[in-house]
């Protein structure tokens, strides 16, 4: 199998090249503009999973697909792609879900500031970046991705959402770009010290692991590009712009904001500062794990506590990045490999949730649970697939989330059995926010308006459903498909960064 | 006596290619003078541009000659300085007038004319006024002022000596005291800001000639090299080179607008014309850096200890002041002032960092810094109602729906200006930093990162202004201007874009240039 296409390269063209064509060619017709844009990301989408295909998982390379051209030689920087397990299963995460989105949301760009080609474009756009920063391996390249996605994203929020979405926007956009400053910092830190101990400055991330930091610099580097990635992912208490953010997009920006977009700081974790800076992760664990905790709590606690879809669902993803990031900093391969999988799981049940979710708003007009009730009456087949979504969302047994809460569970008690024990809470409360906003929404005898205003699922939107949901009930009882790419590239980092794992508790004899 | 006196002087060896593109440039204000003197007022216009646009073309063949053949040097008795360093510079303050020109040019826009009042003498109001606009007048005399503007700039970054540079800095700094009381429309505002610039700037210049006597008391030398020697010869430390050096990077660094010496930037940028403003935001900045960064390399090394505490404080004021003033701003032209002002903050960690990584990077800044600026302001003098520039930022609101190209255009440089990858901004402040966290500066260039932070919030405020809020006022709108206004536009665009995506060729081009020493 040694035929190689530059798969990495197209599938950051593929998306770029949509939009180019849909910009250039000023497609007046909006339905031809979408057609266009669907094909394309259904284009991308295959190509995906053809790599993913190609991806050999028994390989010992850390990295597989390479390409590399220079671009700044001066700064020791140069258009590195390649993809590792971890990588490969996002890229195919957002490779899936952009059509998914753009299917199920079909008419949401309609009568909104922006155009459906504008809609279509910077989604297109957002797809070609969000591929770029899961492949680029070289660091400032990733930081460019990083900081250039904001762009696309924000007109998306600001001109295509809700009332505040300007607000909303605005906040997303700063907040980022705050964190990209502070890692820009640590960049700079990174290169100078590359400079200074191989004579040439490099941004390459393989080249990189090889620098010999000392703990003082590593704590002030880590610190840069973790809050960097806090605020993206994000953890307590840097997770204020999510729900604002995601509850004034659209449903479909929403799910590629969170179900993908915020996985960038989960994956930056595990890609960049595991491996560079296993010291500074040492010295700030314990800190991070109470904010983990704080995180998986109060988002669960806030999530109950909210009254509108759109924002709950926001809430109930700050409570699960508070276990990914536990399983990431929990340092043992099962809660490694649990984070990676709940990555990928929290990215299509998420994605339910909102595109249900929107269905339901767009038919009924109001983003708030008071305004429904009764909906498995009068529309059984969008109650049931929003059950679904939410039991997937509170990880029941034979749902893909729940394998990886499992993993991150087991994981992280197997070296910090108190707060695997307090985590564990947060699925109890999971289960509340869960099953409350269902049974108010959903249950119950349905309002005159409701009657009038929510109908069944039609074709497009079961055609853009149905994948989700069936990936979701797969990877519920198959989760050895991600876990088997995801695994070797675990044992890699545990190596890396010289981490074992506890000998599991034995029994006195 | 007085024949072994001239026998004892001899004529200085002078090197007219290296000297080319500013004998060029002021030949051509020369020239410019004899026409508005003889060439009948009709056809004066046209013809001054065409002289101009010649010039300038002319004078950048000079220094393609000079780069390409490498005659380098010092020469005219050492007082300039030909080198590596001063042919990009003067390259880039050549392309930089030369994009001024075809703003200046621009006479479309304005139904009364060109940007500049018809008879600057005129008083505001008057009746003479009003006849001088009916006649269809154009003050001409622009031209001129502008060329001998250029040739100063041209001389102030290659000076080699302390005089040379305080009689480039008049020459620079006079036309555009003129220059900036010219204005067509708010014509008070505009001789205000002039009145305060030329006020303001003589003093500042005062206290460098002041300066340069102080330091010619303990170097014996006016010369940049002579003085580096005496600092690194001398045993005492002497506060008499101490003060003298203080008092010249104070004129420099009113001339960068650094605070505590900015307080002109904001009403000059507002009152002058915008086409002006935009000269001289990017060409004077470009200018004084190169000349700030000559002094501070070659003749005040030895001092960086002794200076290193004011530099700093310095720099941390003036990008904290930039920034978190220009927050508060709610007119165009003075936002745009202060982020020149945080701007020139972030060049001196180049000027402080000392190396020649840091030099590169403050060169390569400034390149991007021009264009972006000059492009800015081109775009800020479209934007008009109809008593004339629509600066105040709540007539913004709303542009992107009613020109979604210009407002495009305004978000590009706006970034650039924030800093945001694939700019030409971006790469600048990257070079900058790194070089001054590569010198130990650390502290300044997480300062510096602060101060990015609050100017992005004021770049973004005029995005959201442009594509997320609705206008309430229908009576703005953008003009069309003439050819040279879009090509300059044009240009300033693909070098933004250019040199954010591909800064390759220019870091190469900047890695072989050296300072004479």
């Amino acid at each position: 199998m040694n035929f190689s296409l530059p798969y990495l390269s197209l599938l950051i063209a593929l998306p770029t090249i949509g939009a180019a064509l849909i910009g250039i060619f000023r497609i007046k017709d909006e339905n031809q503009v979408r057609k266009v844009g669907v094909l394309f990301a259904i284009l991308t989408a295959a190509l995906a999973i053809l790599m993913a295909v190609n991806y050999d998982s028994n390989s010992y390379s850390a990295l597989q697909f390479v390409e590399k051209y220079n671009w700044i030689p001066a700064f020791g920087t140069s258009f590195a792609l390649g993809v590792d397990g971890i990588s490969l299963t996002l890229i195919v995460l957002a490779a899936i879900l952009v059509p998914v989105v753009l299917i199920a949301g079909w008419k949401e760009s309609e009568g909104q500031r922006g155009s459906v080609r504008q809609y279509v474009v910077l989604t297109l756009v957002t797809e070609a970046m969000m591929i770029g920063v899961f492949a680029a391996t070289d660091v400032f390249l990733f930081y460019v991705f990083f900081e250039a996605i904001l762009i696309p994203m924000y007109i998306l929020i600001g001109r295509f959402g809700g009332a505040r979405a300007s607000y909303a926007a605005v906040k997303f956009l700063l907040y980022s770009l705050v964190g990209g400053l502070l890692m820009l910092v640590s960049l700079i830190g990174l290169w100078v010290i590359s400079k200074e101990q191989f004579g040439a400055g490099t941004f390459d991330w393989i080249a990189l692991q090889d620098l010999q930091i000392d703990g003082t610099t590593q704590n002030w580097l880590f610190l840069g590009f973790f809050i960097a990635f806090a605020i993206k992912a994000p953890l307590f208490p840097f997770h204020t712009w999510l729900p604002d953010a995601a509850g004034e997009a659209t449903p479909g920006s929403a799910t590629l904001l969170v179900g993908v977009l915020d996985k960038i700081g989960t994956f930056g974790m595990i890609r960049y500062l595991l491996p560079l800076f296993p010291l500074a992760v040492d010295y700030f664990r314990p800190v991070i794990i109470v904010m983990c905790l704080i995180g998986i709590i109060y988002g669960a606690l806030l999530a109950i506590g909210q009254s509108d879809i759109k924002r709950l669902i926001a809430y109930t993803s700050v409570s699960h990045f508070g276990f990914i990031a536990l399983g990431i900093f929990a340092y043992t391969s099962q809660g490694l490999s649990g984070a990676s999988l709940y990555m990928i799981n929290h990215g299509f049940s998420t994605a339910a949730l909102f595109l249900i979710a929107g269905f339901l708003i767009s038919r009924r007009g109001s983003r708030f649970i008071e305004d429904f009730g009764g909906v498995a009456k009068v529309a059984p087949l969008l109650a049931g697939a929003f059950l679904l979504a939410g039991l997937s969302s509170l990880a029941l047994p034979g749902m893909s989330s729940f394998v990886s809460e499992f993993l991150v569970l087991t994981g992280t008690f197997t070296r910090y059995p108190v707060p695997a024990i307090i985590a564990t809470t947060g699925i109890v409360l999971a289960a509340l926010y869960i099953l409350l906003m269902i049974q108010r929404t959903m249950t119950g005898e349905p309002s005159e308006a409701v009657r009038n205003s929510v109908g069944e699922l039609n074709t497009r939107e079961k055609v853009a459903i149905a994948p989700v949901i069936a990936i979701i009930l797969v990877l519920g009882f198959f989760p050895q498909i991600v876990l088997n790419v995801v695994n070797p590239t675990i044992d890699r980092v545990m190596i890396l960064v010289g981490a074992t794992d506890p000998l599991p508790t034995q029994g006195e004899n | 006596m007085s024949t072994a006196l001239l026998a004892d002087i001899t004529a200085p060896n002078i090197n007219y290619y290296m000297l080319a593109p500013i004998l060029v440039v002021l030949g051509g204000a020369v020239l410019s003078v004899l026409v508005e003197a003889f060439y009948p007022r009709e056809s004066r216009r046209s013809a001054q541009l065409a002289l101009v646009l010649t010039t300038l073309a002319v004078a950048f063949l000079a220094v393609l000659n000079i780069k390409a053949d490498s005659i380098l040097g010092f020469t005219v008795v050492n007082s300039v300085a030909i080198d590596g360093v001063a042919v990009f510079l003067q390259g880039l303050i050549i392309l930089s007038a030369i994009v001024g020109a075809l703003l200046i040019s621009e006479n479309r826009i304005d139904p009364l004319g060109d940007a500049f009042a018809s008879q600057a003498s005129a008083l505001p109001g008057s009746q003479d006024e009003q006849a001088f606009t009916e006649r269809g007048w154009y003050q001409t005399e622009v031209w001129s002022l502008f060329l001998f503007s250029v040739g100063g700039m041209l001389i102030f970054p290659v000076a080699n000596d302390l005089l040379t540079l305080f009689v480039a800095l008049e020459v620079m700094s006079l036309p555009l005291y003129l220059l900036a009381g010219m204005a067509r429309r708010r014509r008070l505002l505009s001789q205000e800001a002039a009145l305060k610039y030329f006020v303001l700037g003589a003093f500042s210049s005062a206290f460098m000639l002041y300066g340069s006597a102080l330091v010619y008391g303990f170097a014996n030398s006016v010369e940049l090299g002579d003085i580096a020697k005496a600092v690194s010869s001398s045993a005492a430390n002497s506060n008499l080179m101490l003060v003298g050096s203080v008092f010249i990077l104070i004129g420099l660094l009113f001339k960068v607008g650094a605070a505590p010496f900015h307080q002109w930037t904001p009403d000059v940028y507002q009152g002058a014309p915008t086409a002006i403003t935009a000269f001289m935001g990017a060409a004077t900045k470009v200018a004084a850096f190169g000349a700030l960064l000559r002094i501070f390399y070659v003749a005040l090394a030895g001092m960086t200890w002794d200076l290193s505490a004011v530099l700093w404080a310095i720099a941390i004021v003036t990008m904290l002041v930039g920034t978190i003033i220009g927050v508060a701003q709610s007119d165009i032209k003075r936002m745009l002032a202060y982020s020149s002002i945080a701007h020139a903050g972030f060049l001196l960690l180049g000027v402080i960092a000392q190396s020649k990584t840091a030099l590169d990077g403050s060169l390569f800044y400034l390149a991007g810094y021009s264009f972006t600026t000059l492009g800015a302001f081109a775009v800020v003098s479209l934007v008009r109602d109809a008593s004339g520039e629509a600066n105040h930022l709540g007539q913004w609101a709303g542009l992107g729906k009613r020109s979604p190209l210009v407002a495009s255009i305004f978000a590009l440089f706006l970034l650039a200006l924030a800093g945001i990858p694939l700019t030409s901004g971006f790469v600048g402040k990257f070079a900058v930093f790194a070089a001054a966290y590569e010198a130990g500066l650390a502290p300044l260039v997480i300062v510096a990162v602060i101060a990015s932070m609050i100017a992005g919030f004021f770049y973004v405020r005029v995005i959201v202004l442009m594509f997320f809020t609705d206008s309430s006022n229908d009576d703005v709108s953008v003009v069309v201007p003439s050819f040279a206004t879009q090509a300059a536009i044009t240009i300033t665009v693909v070098a933004t874009i250019a040199l954010g995506v591909f800064p390759q060729p220019v870091i190469d081009l900047l890695s072989t240039a050296l300072l004479l020493k």
